[in-house]
């Protein structure tokens, strides 16, 4: 026989019969993915946050498909995306989305230069954590901001930013998408991740001081020392609660009333995005 | 002459204070007594606010097993028990006594006279750790671990050696030289009752030769007193003052990596000052209420080695060797190498603070770092062998897992890498968040 001919033939055979095989393997061993995961994935923003709380997009448009099986996407946002994006998976899914509640990163100190003098310098790496760790902070307030940033560095969205001005970083709530990457970056915790309120509106205590009064005082001018009037103010909605000398508002009480605010001997008690010219609501 | 093998520096000495003997400082009008002086639980207070307590009385009691109590240094009233800033830059739980007079607890001996071993031939060893116990000693080179832990061997361990620690290594300070100066029959009979307490009959005084006083007159009483021990001079290299450091330029013994201890290579280490306290609480019933401490830096008036008791504050200390100079960039409390800069005077001397150094505004600056120009030196003089350069970049980079692959917690966080280092690179900052963050993370999964 012709060799060439010989040849084809020969490897003919042997191509056949592999492809045999791996038709066989392909069918016998297939892996079956759900192809919600991929459209799911696709309509997710990509970002691989973990904002979530879950390593990547991917991975969540699984957990995403995984809950819609279990009768309920209760608990699943993607903070990025927010509303939108979860009512695409929910459309996805053939599900209804859960009411997500938009969050905005709030960093609890207003430790500002002026109000919070400097009492040492930190001469070592510039880092936050390094600071924590091996120093104790420039200023008297072991509790308040440190100052260097870790938080800037976090943000994937570009969201924070240091004020030069006050020293304390500032976060741009269009930009803000409630990652918690700040969150964790803070080694002092913080940084919060509050409910935005009704057209942004919302009340925080911008102090994270849990020293006694004195204490917290003569480090810083602005912290909250505990006394308690935004909590005898708040009888009404009980949103106040004090403890270790530090006042906190629960969000989901916080009627908005601004009493608090005016309470507040320190300017501790800060309300965001209000009309400037305060409107008096009785309630 | 012996050292150590691996790596190591040998810093400018500035010992400014050596010729000056140990005085007495003065009474503070109010003491200071943290509950935070030894590593381990936290001790707790037994007295309340109004009591009248004298030199000698307990304060708090031992919180644990490692642990150690404290007793009061002054004679006054307690004004009240609150958190106070403590050297760390930490509120802390203290108890704080308003002095009146000098009044001491009838109990303690405060003649001068030497009581030897021979007069105390009822001592065993259960009764010397437990004098040491009561007494709230803890290791007093720095490290303050509570001393009759170690002087508790666990099961299965045997003590061969016990080897004091006299080298004093870090640069400006020297207190335990003048005790050795000063005291030297005093600590050798420390020494005995350490040998006593881990039933051993081999010890060994390290003392660096740039100490040939200490060292002559150590190696004369010894014979005199016990010749079992030895005193073994040693070459001037930092950081020989480490435990491990020590144990292998005395014994030649290297002790393994963590969880290893001294123990398990046969040594028990005990820091000079440390023997001294122990002779004072078993053969003088004297708690510990004081310690030497240097206090000294080029800008001060009179550097000097000062007898101080605990919970006096740091700025009385300085006034009494001339007051604070104008320049001072930074307060160091320890030593240069390893101390750490204070945030505030006012905070208490602890059983743990061996000295205060003052450094000018110049000598505190920090230059600025460079890149890493790849030369190793930080690598050879790192006296663990790790490798400071890539554990700084690991750590400085939060890879936790990578950094505890390349042993950072072996690091003695001595700082002989970022000292060498030509590029002031701040090495030892990355390693010392990495170390206790990584700790850290064992710590929690072994509690899992």
């Amino acid at each position: 026989m012709n060799p060439i001919l010989l040849a084809i033939v020969i490897l003919g055979a042997i191509a056949l019969a592999s492809a045999l095989v791996l038709y066989v393997a392909s069918r016998r061993f297939a892996v079956k993915v759900d192809e919600r995961i991929d459209r799911v994935a696709e309509v997710l923003p990509q970002a691989n946050c973990g904002g979530c709380g879950f390593p990547g997009c991917s991975a969540f448009a699984e957990a995403c498909v995984k809950a819609a099986d279990g009768g309920s996407l209760e608990g699943r946002l993607c903070p990025v995306g927010g509303q939108p994006v979860m009512d695409k998976v929910a459309g996805i899914l053939g599900m209804q989305a859960g009411a997500a509640v938009a969050r905005v990163a709030v960093v609890r100190c207003n430790g500002t230069c002026e109000a919070r003098p400097r009492v040492a310098e930190f001469d070592g790496v510039q880092s936050c954590r390094v600071q924590q760790m091996t120093g104790r902070g420039e200023t008297g307030c072991v509790y308040g901001c440190l100052g260097c940033g870790d938080c800037v560095a976090a943000c994937r969205f570009g969201a924070i930013r240091m004020n030069p001005a006050t020293g304390l970083p500032e976060v741009d709530e269009d930009k803000c998408t409630a990652c918690g990457a700040c969150v964790k970056a803070c080694p002092r915790g913080i940084i919060e991740l509050r409910p935005k309120g009704p057209k942004g509106r919302r009340m925080v205590v911008l102090c994270n001081s849990k020293d006694k009064g004195a204490v917290a005082r003569k480090a810083c001018a602005n912290a909250c020392i505990g006394c308690g009037k935004c909590v005898k103010v708040c009888d009404k909605f009980v949103a106040i609660t004090l403890e270790n000398s530090l006042a906190y508002i629960d969000p989901e009480k916080c009627k908005l009333c601004r009493k608090c605010e005016e309470a507040c001997p320190t300017g501790a008690i800060h309300s965001f995005n209000f009309p400037v010219k305060p409107i008096k609501k009785e309630e | 002459m012996k050292t150590f093998s691996k790596g190591g520096v040998h810093p400018d000495e500035n010992k400014l204070s050596a010729s000056s003997a140990i005085r007495e400082a003065g009474l503070p009008k109010q003491a200071v007594f943290s509950m935070f002086q030894h590593i381990g639980a936290p001790a707790k207070p037994v007295v309340a606010k109004g009591d009248e307590v004298k030199v000698g009385t307990l304060l708090a009691e031992a919180g644990g097993f490692v642990s150690a109590p404290v007793y009061s240094s002054v004679s006054g009233k307690v004004s009240k028990i609150d958190h106070v800033l403590d050297a760390s830059g930490t509120c802390r739980q203290a108890v704080i006594v308003d002095v009146e007079g000098d009044e001491w607890e009838e109990s303690i001996d405060r003649s001068p006279a030497l009581v030897r071993m021979e007069d105390r031939p009822e001592l065993d060893a259960p009764a010397i750790v437990q004098k040491v116990k009561e007494a709230g000693i803890v290791g007093m080179g720095g490290a303050t671990f509570p001393c009759h832990v170690k002087l508790t061997p666990p099961p299965g361990c045997k003590a061969e050696y016990v080897i004091i620690n006299a080298v004093e290594c870090e640069p400006y300070l020297t207190a335990d030289h003048r005790l050795m100066l000063e005291h030297p029959d005093e600590i050798l009979v420390g020494v005995q009752l350490i040998m006593k307490a881990v039933g051993v009959s081999k010890a060994f005084i390290g003392i660096e030769r740039n100490k040939p006083d200490a060292i002559r007159l150590m190696t004369e009483r010894a014979q005199a007193i016990d010749s079992r021990i030895k005193v073994m001079p040693l070459q001037m290299k930092y950081p020989q003052g480490g435990e491990k450091q020590l144990i292998e330029a005395v014994i030649g013994r290297e002790v393994p990596a963590p969880p290893a201890i001294p123990i398990n290579v046969g040594a028990v280490v005990q820091n000079v000052g440390t023997a001294f306290a122990i002779y004072q609480a078993v053969m003088k019933n004297k708690p510990l209420i004081d310690r030497v401490i240097t206090v000294t830096g080029k800008q001060l008036a009179r550097p000097s080695n000062l007898l101080a008791r605990l919970g006096t504050p740091f700025s009385q200390l300085i006034d009494e060797c001339g007051g604070l100079p104008e320049n001072t960039g930074k307060v160091i409390g320890g030593g240069p190498m390893m101390g750490k800069a204070l945030l505030s005077l006012d905070v208490p001397m602890t059983k743990g603070s061996s000295g205060l150094l003052l450094m000018t505004k110049e000598e505190a600056r920090r230059a600025e770092p460079q890149a890493c120009i790849r030369c190793a030196k930080c690598v050879s003089v790192c006296p663990m062998g790790l490798e400071p350069y890539l554990l700084a970049k690991l750590s400085g980079k939060a890879d936790w897992e990578g950094a505890e692959k390349n042993d950072i917690t072996s690091c003695l966080e001595c700082g002989c890498c970022q000292f060498t280092c030509p590029s002031h690179r701040p090495l030892l900052d990355h390693m010392r968040v990495g170390k206790s963050t990584v700790m850290g993370i064992i710590r929690a999964r072994n509690a899992r």
